[in-house]
């Protein structure tokens, strides 16, 4: 049985629907994550899930328990808010006891679970500043000890390490994948960040308009993106709009611009008619360039501009028809400068044929 | 201060210290000086600080009307019952402005301003005309006795007038406002996620109440008490047209002093007195408001 299940949930704001229609299941001591652009949906889902929505329609059952009408202290979940939401008029070691104390915990033990919590978030020596005086690293660590202090079946991240700059987010994504592991509680975070979403979660719900476009591992999602949103959305990438042709003894795409059909890897399952429209997903990583023309398949294209980003490089690239591309090579590799003439080539298996 | 010279910020900082001198430390002073003189018949009634008798300049002054504050214990029950009235009505201006000002800091934007709006509309009319008002209503054959008898709910009219009850009414209905705008304004800013954070580790909406919502906003019910509380207890218009004779408060003897008996130096003794006394709920309140005012 799944820990907590989503079940046709939806919620409208006056005329917009913030979530459409969403189910899922996550299990007992995966890390989720709901990724997706801002205004999706996945906050509100996060906030239903906490009882501080209401559902329009649907269920949500926590551990096989319908929790879709009950309030938000009566349900075995705790939220780290994205502001944190820290107190102001406590100090830490308050923020951290006050759900302790709804429970009614005697005195000794809620003392010694603060300890714990503390430790468990290397904030030992903080316990008695407020949260002005802290850092929002260190606000944001509290935060998470006083949302795990209750021993929550579920634990929501919003957001969690929005508010982080750069260096100390990546740092902190470590730590929280550590502490997950852990303490073993079953995280579900929401995020806008696809690298966030990527480096962290077990599995991934892509979230657009309201509905969940896909799940999958980070690995399925990247590899294997099941429609142009999560493809672009997901990533860097090259999409191909054009029509389905039959080739040599396999698919083809006719895209605009090319002189030549673009083969496609073998379809996954299902049969894809002729001259319905189609998209190849190619992620920069797999273009190769060469300056001279190699066999088999590959585009003619302009060196538009060159970033550099010290481990890799982003080449932008202008092909037939004014249509731009994108190939991203490794430190070391032999990078064609600015004007150059190149072909951009790569294996048909490389791509990823989207049709949503 | 980057690009303002040096006399501009003199004048910056001068200003308001300049407006307190002129207007608040002159007239305080002139008070004390007329406290430490003698009643005479004379304009002005009083006899001179300073004089010169053909020998010199030299100073007369008498610390007698201090002594008249001590030994008459009139004064002492009149500031006591002026303190014992304006606390009432403050701790009721903070019952009734409290659920009020939580109501209003919680309704949707567009009402948030229509309704402070009507907080404030009785100020559109003359503070005197309202406390008149109230005493056309309370009066035996006033508004609301007339309306008691024909609803057939009681037979002979109440007392409601010149008593404790018209006191604290008059006293609460015209103070309320100064409650409830500061209440708002600390309320209005409790971040709302703090609450769903309450409520999220599992405190009843009471709980989260005494819990986030009651101590964020102690500076707001220190700063409305002490804006009720001051001048409530200097108070003389309410006490004089709607507590009647009984009613004991010092702001009405500091009236009688005036203009009744005409003895300046001992009325401006009962106010130095009572600023004197005023000071110290500031002084407490400063020091009480400070840290919160850091975090």
């Amino acid at each position: 049985m799944a820990l907590l299940e989503i079940a046709g949930v939806s919620k409208r704001f006056g005329a917009t629907a913030a979530v459409d229609d969403v189910s899922l299941n996550v299990e007992k001591g995966e890390l989720f994550a709901l990724l997706g652009p801002s205004g999706c949906g996945k906050t509100t889902l996060l906030r239903m899930i906490a009882g501080l929505e209401i559902p329009d329609r649907g269920r949500v059952l926590i551990d096989g328990v319908d929790v879709t009408a009950l309030p938000p202290y009566a349900r075995p979940v705790n939220m780290m808010f994205q502001s944190y939401a820290l107190f102001p008029h406590m100090d830490v070691a308050a923020n951290i006891a006050f759900g302790l104390r709804q429970e009614g915990m005697d005195r000794q033990r809620i003392a010694a679970r603060v300890g714990e919590m503390l430790a468990l978030v290397q904030m030992s020596n903080y316990g008695g500043r407020r949260p002005h005086e802290l850092s929002g690293g260190q606000r944001q660590r509290a935060a998470l000890a006083r949302a795990l202090a209750k021993m929550p079946k579920l634990l929501l991240l919003d957001e969690p390490l929005a508010a982080l700059d750069r260096k100390l987010r990546a740092e902190t994504r470590l730590e929280l994948i550590g502490i997950q592991e852990r303490v073993g509680t079953t995280f579900l975070l929401v995020t806008h960040d696809q690298e966030e979403a990527l480096g962290m979660a077990s599995r991934i719900a892509v979230m657009n308009r309201g509905r969940v476009v896909q799940i999958g591992t980070p690995a399925e999602i990247y590899e294997r993106p099941g429609s142009r949103f999560v493809a672009d959305f997901v990533g860097e990438v090259n999409l191909f709009e054009g029509e389905l042709t039959a080739g040599f003894n396999c698919l083809a795409l006719t895209v605009a611009g090319f002189d030549r059909p673009i083969p496609l890897p073998p379809p996954a399952g299902i049969a894809l008619p002729e001259g319905a429209a189609a998209a190849l997903a190619l992620r920069p990583e797999r273009l190769r360039l060469c300056r001279e023309r190699p066999a088999g398949f590959a585009v003619a294209a302009t060196v538009a501009s060159v970033s550099y980003l010290g481990g890799a490089s982003i080449v932008h690239l202008v092909a037939g028809g004014g249509r731009p591309m994108k190939a991203r090579l490794p430190a070391g590799t032999d990078c064609p400068p600015r004007g150059a003439a190149v072909w951009a080539s790569w294996s048909p298996d490389d791509g990823v044929v989207i049709t949503q | 201060m980057i690009g303002i010279g040096r006399w501009a910020r003199l004048v910056l900082i001068g200003l308001p210290f300049a407006w307190l001198g002129l207007f608040f430390l002159l007239p305080l002073a002139i008070i004390v000086k007329i406290s430490l003189a003698r009643s005479a018949i004379g304009i002005p009634p009083y006899t001179p600080l300073f004089f010169d008798d053909g020998s010199g300049l030299k100073i007369q002054a008498t610390l007698a009307n201090f002594a008249l504050l001590a030994s008459d214990d009139l004064y002492l029950r009149a500031y006591l019952g002026a303190l014992g009235n304006a606390a009432l009505a403050t701790a009721l201006c903070l019952a009734v402005g409290y659920p009020i000002a939580y109501a209003i800091a919680r309704s949707p934007g567009r009402w948030r301003l229509l309704l402070l709006f009507l907080v404030m509309l009785p100020f559109w009319t003359s503070f005197l005309i309202r406390v008149y008002a109230w005493l056309a209503i309370l009066k035996p054959n006033g508004l609301l006795n007339q309306l008691l008898i024909a609803a057939g709910l009681i037979a002979t009219p109440l007392p409601l007038l010149n008593n404790v009850f018209s006191v604290e009414l008059g006293l609460v209905y015209s103070y309320l406002p100064f409650m409830i705008l500061p209440l708002y304004g600390s309320l209005s800013a409790l971040d709302e996620s703090l609450l769903e954070a309450a409520a999220d580790l599992g405190a009843r909406p009471f709980r989260a109440f005494l819990g986030v919502t009651l101590p964020l906003s102690l500076p707001g019910i220190a700063a409305g008490s002490l804006i009720v509380l001051i001048p409530a207890i200097g108070e003389f218009v309410i006490p004089d047209l709607l507590g009647g004779a009984d009613t004991l408060m010092i702001g009405k003897v500091l009236w009688d002093e005036f203009f009744n008996n005409r003895d300046w130096p001992v009325a401006s003794a009962v106010a130095v007195v009572l600023v004197a006394a005023l000071a110290i709920p500031i002084l407490l309140a400063q020091k009480f408001l400070a840290p919160e005012r850091a975090a």
